[in-house]
């Protein structure tokens, strides 16, 4: 028999509804993983206890004969993003130590009432600012990947869900949320071999999220298969009369609509996407998505995004104009640290707080932030930055006229060692190519794991959708999926 | 556009973050470096373009005037680094 801890969603599902086993052992088994994992550093507070109770809660109402939620059962690993109530939540960052939410935010409570229990805070990138998880004021992630050369250096388990990535991929958590600001569910998905999707803008509730880049940031699942994170999206969505922009839409039954028979559905490859010096193993496995997915029956048009590479540069003056206006809350005052040097006053206080409290990342961020947004250069960076949005908006839609949904890699490379790449901003910035343009458009989009590269790690390809079409994501996603019969796994060494 | 150090130590202050002269002289460079990258954006002509205001279109909605929650001024100041009477505390502001 498969060992519980090799299950995902839908396996705990079935295997609790047969009676194979209890949610308690589930848990139990899930408790055990995660408190051996401590080398990989990807989670940063322990919650047995929670998992505990919705276990024994879903093992009650299964002896009481009552239908058991979407997520009975399961229990999840919680990006540290999410507020929970009583739990600590840092976002990874110094400013929020000793914070403890004394209310749930929306997602993680609608994943409890679906009846997931929660194993714990998951480390990540601070403030969700980062692709490699070496922002966090806890410490790298360290991947449960290693490269097949017999050394043992640390890889990076990609940013800012890099915890999340971890447990998952080290069958550590059977699943875990994300959350996506430019790419930050995809890029660490493809990275450690699991399945990662950002629903349309709107369709989770950001209430009790903790605030990166309000008009992008957007929760998703992060699991094992495209069936996994079909299940959980439906149990994390939905209308939330807190968030102003949530969608008032009911949430579709993906799981029931799932189907990888892609016949009338017409593929698009965007040719801006393949970009200068792509390493050939990434576009050869572009070319053999674009097999797989014809083989499903469907069709492949040639696209046009013409205004892909004004994406990133858009993105870093629209997500950092963002967050230093989302951030300006930490000021030592309501919660989180307070740095009173003697005899300080105010401002002193806020300027020391937040020197002592941000990491340097997260300062650059918020510093740009205010300069593309203070007096004299703000059409000059933000009106133009949210101009060309639009555009790259429009070259979506103009792509929807020709084809359904969009198949591109999920990042420019595999997943690189730790400190191989964080001397330089920028090249770090790179690593969101191709998933910042569909964040800035709100689409949704979802990476699948397809092959390893000759380093032995794994490489994903990405689906690109309609607003609203998650649907078709995720059946392409399954096409893909079925075809790339995808099972390395990273072996245990921690 | 480029920064110098005195922009850079604006930028700071209206941030409220507290910088060494040594950051400013590392601040300088890395900040021109982003700003220099994010200027080919210059390039794109949105003359006739609107700026982007909502990524998915979706009215606002307005609620009903009515009180839904209150009464939790204790949680409010559970996680305050300093609370004293029912209010935060905040270092002397007027002489």
């Amino acid at each position: 028999m498969t060992e519980i801890y090799e299950l995902g969603i839908a396996g705990i599902r079935s295997g609790i509804a047969s009676g194979d086993f209890t949610a308690k052992e589930v848990a139990e088994t899930f408790i055990g993983r995660v408190s051996a994992a401590k080398p990989l550093n990807a989670v940063l507070v322990e919650t047995p206890d929670h998992a505990l109770a919705a276990a024994e809660a879903t093992d009650k109402a299964k002896a009481a004969g009552e239908t058991l939620g979407k997520m009975a059962g399961v229990p999840i690993g919680m990006k540290d993003l999410f507020c929970t109530n009583g739990v600590p939540t840092t976002a990874a960052s110094l400013i929020l130590e000793g914070f403890t939410p004394q209310y749930e935010s929306t997602v993680s409570s609608n994943l409890f009432k679906a009846g997931a229990g929660m194993l714990g805070k998951l480390n990540m990138d601070q403030f969700a600012m980062g692709s490699s998880n070496e922002t966090s004021a806890f410490g790298n992630v360290i991947s449960p990947w290693r490269r097949n050369d017999g050394g043992n250096a640390d890889i990076a388990p990609g940013g800012s869900s890099g915890g999340s990535a971890a447990v998952v991929s080290g069958r550590i958590c059977p699943a875990a949320t994300g959350t996506d600001t430019g790419g930050s569910i995809r890029q660490p998905a493809a990275f450690v071999g699991i399945t990662g999707l950002k629903p349309t803008y709107g369709r989770c509730s950001r209430w009790g999220t903790i605030a990166f880049a309000s008009s992008l940031d957007q929760a998703g699942p992060m699991a094992h298969d495209v069936r996994d994170c079909a299940i959980m999206l439906e149990a994390m969505a939905g209308f939330d009369p807190k968030d102003s922009t949530s969608l008032n839409l009911p949430v579709p039954e993906w799981e029931a609509g799932l189907k990888s028979d892609l016949t009338g559905k017409r593929i698009g490859i965007p040719k801006e996407y393949r970009v200068d010096n792509m390493p050939p193993e990434i576009d050869a496995l572009w070319q053999q998505g674009i097999q797989w997915l014809k083989d499903a029956g469907a069709t492949i048009v040639d696209v046009s995004l013409p205004h892909t590479k004004y994406a990133l540069p858009a993105y870093y003056i629209i997500a950092p104009a963002e967050a230093s206006s989302n951030l300006a809350r930490y000021d030592g005052v309501r919660y989180g640290l307070r740095d009173l040097p003697d005899g300080a006053g105010l401002q002193e206080m806020y300027a020391a707080t937040r020197e002592a409290g941000f990491g340097s990342e997260v300062k650059r961020r918020i510093m740009i932030g205010t300069y593309v947004l203070s007096a004299g250069y703000y059409d000059a960076y933000y009106t133009q930055a949210q101009k060309v949005r639009t555009l790259i908006s429009r070259d979506f839609d103009k792509a929807w006229e020709s084809c359904d949904v969009l198949l591109a890699p999920t990042a420019p490379s595999a997943a690189f060692g730790l400190g191989e790449k964080n001397d330089d901003p920028l090249a770090m910035y790179l690593n969101d190519v191709f998933t910042v343009p569909s964040s800035l458009a709100g689409l949704p989009a979802m990476s699948v794991p397809a092959g390893l590269d000759r380093q032995g790690l794994p490489l994903g390809l990405q689906l690109i959708g309609k607003a609203l079409d998650e649907q078709t994501v995720l059946n392409a996603g399954l096409a893909l999926e079925e075809r790339a019969g995808f099972v390395a796994k990273p072996e245990q060494w921690w | 556009m480029s920064v110098d150090k005195e922009t850079v130590k604006k930028i700071a202050s209206l941030s409220r973050i507290a910088v060494t002269e040594a950051e400013i002289d590392a601040l300088v460079p890395e900040l021109n470096n982003i700003l220099g990258w994010v200027e080919q954006l210059g390039e794109v002509d949105c003359s006739k373009v609107e700026p982007m205001t909502a990524v998915i279109p979706n009215k606002l909605r307005l609620r009903d005037d009515v009180v839904d929650d209150g009464n939790v001024r204790d949680k409010i100041l559970a996680n305050a680094p300093a609370a004293e009477h029912g209010f935060f505390g905040v270092p002397k502001v007027i002489e």
